[in-house]
């Protein structure tokens, strides 16, 4: 059917009830660096990674903060480890942590997933 | 036949600790490769047999290297194993000679004295005597100096001790009370019999002054044999196993057998040479600059061993190698601490008497193989034919003027080459390695390696010794691979580029990967020297520090890591240089967060120096078009 140019956009409100906060505790509990980010965006700048697609560290603190999961486990894959967002934080946050320490809480989020 | 009950303990623990040596080294020999196996066999009838027999006397019995960085601690090692091998020597040899027959049961030798209280009155009897004296003398001085630094280690020259387990505190009390009660049995035998030399005799005769010596003389030896009997059995689940360990890793490391990116054999061994002498705790920059002091090699060793969970220790550390070039026995330290960040996480053995005597090997735990990483994005490139690759790598993409200077020298010198990561390249794989995700690094690995391959260069010259040690030892590439400094001294050297001489004074701090870790010490100092005054600082070479910004250790905080650098540069610029040069960009980021002194890059000092080309060929053409014009 014609759908004379107008779409219907999908919903886009954030329901923090069904978010799973899980493996932001589990980071903040083991690196409490990342409470420290301001989400300036300097680690997404200067990212090996993000050179050659669409990865942000930037992104993944905010959704792993709001507890949507389901974006961060692909993209963690990307990450190379190398280093320089660490070197580049201006809070002096343990980035390449941060992606190891959400590795791991993924991993047994889904040992202990019903 | 001469017999006494309280020989009993003493026979108990000699013939367990014998039967166990056996039945372990017959363990360790099955689990060996097949390579391995042959090298030993080959070792075993070959020059290796003589070399380790001197290392065993000079580094096992005399302790050389202990006795080269710290005298007191040496001879505090040398007294207690040098002097025992020596009274199990000599006693032996009193006991064939002068005992009632001809190769005794070892226990007559051990406790010669009581069951020969008569011997050694006069002529050779006493000289030997003498001597045999004089050998626990000399054990009883070095058991002395280990006491005092049990309570106050500074005693000799350390700053800190190991901490102590159970089992090693009943271990280290038997081990203290063996040369004391023998002194305090044979003391009191030689009082009630009249015999003995200058220490036995003399103290024996004043004690039995004023008690009665033979009916004391008894329970001392039943101590001492018990104090035996206990030290031999206790000795496999304690740091004491390296006693007889040691020989076993002489053995192998002269053999040519190296430790390997998997538990073995070998790795185990060196895990139960590891004495827990603590001379790496004091080269730890994490112990001096951090005042952390339970993720040491000593305590790694020590948590192997005991099958405890190892994580924590293994993952907190800069991985900067001064702990390998310390270790008095030459383990491996850092490949061993690799091997358990490859092994991930362990489940917690149950732990039993029968574990701590023949432990399982770790397994690698399936944890890391299921976060695979995924790296399909990355495109595959064509690199134009060239030459010369120039690598920089992703830490000098964040300290550009390293960059710069390297693209500088490389235009002058006239040499064809490709900057082949300009826009921004893949990381080299030694950051996942260092995290014990080798399989991941892999990717990465044989993605440069590919680009490298398909340029057909012959050289490959990266500006991060990060970058420089994984593309030498884990890509196995068919080009000549160069840090550059190593570049720099070459151009030099040929005369393809020329430099000046800056009057400043420099001070060079050796990176960990670049100097202790792929061994490149000159050829930093030498380009330094052919540019500007090159000064000495206090840690040179193997004894540099490392700057704290290591990547291998993901658990410091970021207030920790300026701690550690602030206190390498205090200790580098302590004569006020002009400039701190290193050979590193990540050193150089860490350290100019926390200093005002100017620190540069070996290749920015260069750029600086470097004598830009009268661009001779333009010119003579040029003359010659005007020549030709004046021809016309």
């Amino acid at each position: 059917m014609d759908k004379f140019g107008f779409t219907i956009s999908k919903g886009r409100q954030i329901d923090y009830g069904s978010n799973d906060k899980r493996i932001a505790e589990y980071i903040f509990e083991k690196e409490p660096s990342f409470r420290l980010c301001i989400e300036c965006g300097g680690c997404a700048a200067t990212c090996t990674s993000g050179n050659f697609t669409g990865f942000s560290l930037r992104e993944i603190n905010i959704l792993i903060k709001r507890g949507e999961n389901d974006k961060v486990r692909q993209s963690l894959k990307k990450c190379m480890l190398c280093g320089k967002c660490t070197l580049v934080c201006p809070r002096g946050v343990n980035t390449r942590n941060i992606v190891v320490l959400a590795k791991k809480a993924f991993l047994k989020s889904d040992e202990y997933a019903i | 036949m001469q017999f006494d009950p309280f020989v009993i303990p003493f026979n108990i623990g000699l013939y367990f600790i014998l039967i166990y040596v056996i039945t372990r080294s017959v363990i360790w020999f099955r689990d060996l490769s097949k390579p391995d196996k042959l090298r030993l066999q080959r070792g075993f009838f070959g020059i290796a047999f003589g070399m380790s027999l001197k290392e065993i006397f000079m580094e096992s019995l005399i302790h050389r290297k202990i006795l080269k960085t710290n005298l007191r601690l040496g001879y505090m090692h040398m007294s207690l194993a040098f002097g025992w091998f020596l009274l199990i020597l000599f006693g032996t040899i009193e006991a064939d000679i002068f005992g009632a027959r001809h190769l005794n049961a070892p226990y007559k030798a051990i406790f010669f004295r009581f069951f020969n209280p008569e011997h050694g009155k006069t002529g050779f009897e006493a000289a030997y005597g003498f001597l045999m004296d004089l050998i626990l003398a000399f054990i009883l001085s070095g058991l002395l100096l280990a006491v005092l630094k049990r309570f106050y280690s500074k005693i000799v020259g350390m700053k800190k001790t190991t901490r102590l387990k159970l089992t090693d505190k009943i271990a280290l009390t038997s081990l203290w009370l063996i040369f004391p009660s023998r002194l305090l049995a044979e003391s009191f035998t030689s009082g009630a019999y009249g015999t003995g030399s200058f220490l036995t005799g003399t103290l024996g005769t004043w004690l039995a002054t004023f008690l009665p010596a033979r009916q004391m003389a008894y329970p001392f030896w039943w101590l001492y044999s018990l104090s035996l009997g206990t030290f031999f059995i206790l000795l496999p689940i304690t740091r004491y196993m390296h006693i007889p360990t040691e020989l076993f890793l002489i053995f192998m490391r002269n053999s040519g057998i190296k430790t390997g990116d998997k538990a073995g054999t070998y790795s185990e061994v060196q895990t139960y040479s590891c004495s827990s002498c603590g001379i790496c705790i004091d080269a730890c920059q994490l112990n001096f600059s951090a005042g952390i002091t339970n993720i040491q090699s000593a305590y790694l060793m020590k948590a192997i061993r005991n099958n405890d969970d190892v994580t924590d220790i293994a993952y907190n550390c800069l991985m900067c190698g001064r702990c390998d070039q310390k270790c008095p026995v030459g383990i491996e330290l850092s490949p061993i601490r690799m091997i358990q960040r490859r092994g991930g996480e362990a489940e917690n053995d149950i732990r039993n008497i029968y574990k701590g005597y023949f432990r399982s090997r770790q397994s690698v735990n399936p944890e890391n193989e299921i976060i695979q990483a995924n790296y399909n994005f990355l495109k595959e490139e064509e690199p134009g034919k060239t030459d010369i690759i120039y690598f920089a790598g992703c830490m000098t993409h964040l300290t550009p003027a390293i960059k710069k200077s390297m693209v500088k020298i490389l235009d002058a010198s006239g040499l064809k080459y490709n900057f082949i990561d300009e826009h921004g390249g893949v990381c080299c794989g030694r950051p996942l390695m260092l995290s014990g995700q080798d399989k991941e690094a892999r990717e990465l690995i044989n993605f440069n390696s590919r680009m490298i391959w398909k340029s057909g260069a012959h050289t490959l010259v990266t500006s991060c010794p990060i970058c420089y040690k994984v593309f030498k030892e884990s890509y196995y590439l068919d080009v000549k691979v160069l840090h550059h400094t190593q570049f720099i001294k070459m151009l030099i050297d040929d005369g393809l580029v020329k430099m000046n001489f800056l009057h400043k004074k420099v001070v060079y701090h050796s990176p960990c990967d670049l100097g202790r870790g792929s061994g490149v010490y000159c050829e930093p100092k030498e380009v330094i020297s052919h540019l500007a005054r090159l000064e000495k600082s206090s840690f040179e070479d193997e004894n540099s520090l490392c700057c704290g910004g290591s990547l291998a250790n993901m658990k410091l905080s970021s207030s920790i890591k300026k701690k550690i650098a602030l206190d390498a540069v205090n200790a580098l610029t302590k004569n006020n240089p002009d400039i701190l040069a290193t050979a590193c960009p990540l050193c150089k980021k860490t350290f100019s967060s926390v200093t005002e002194i100017k620190i540069a890059d070996i290749a920015e000092i260069a750029a600086e120096a470097l004598i830009a080309k009268p661009l001779k060929i333009y010119s003579s053409s040029h003359l010659t078009s005007i020549k030709e014009l004046a021809n016309i």
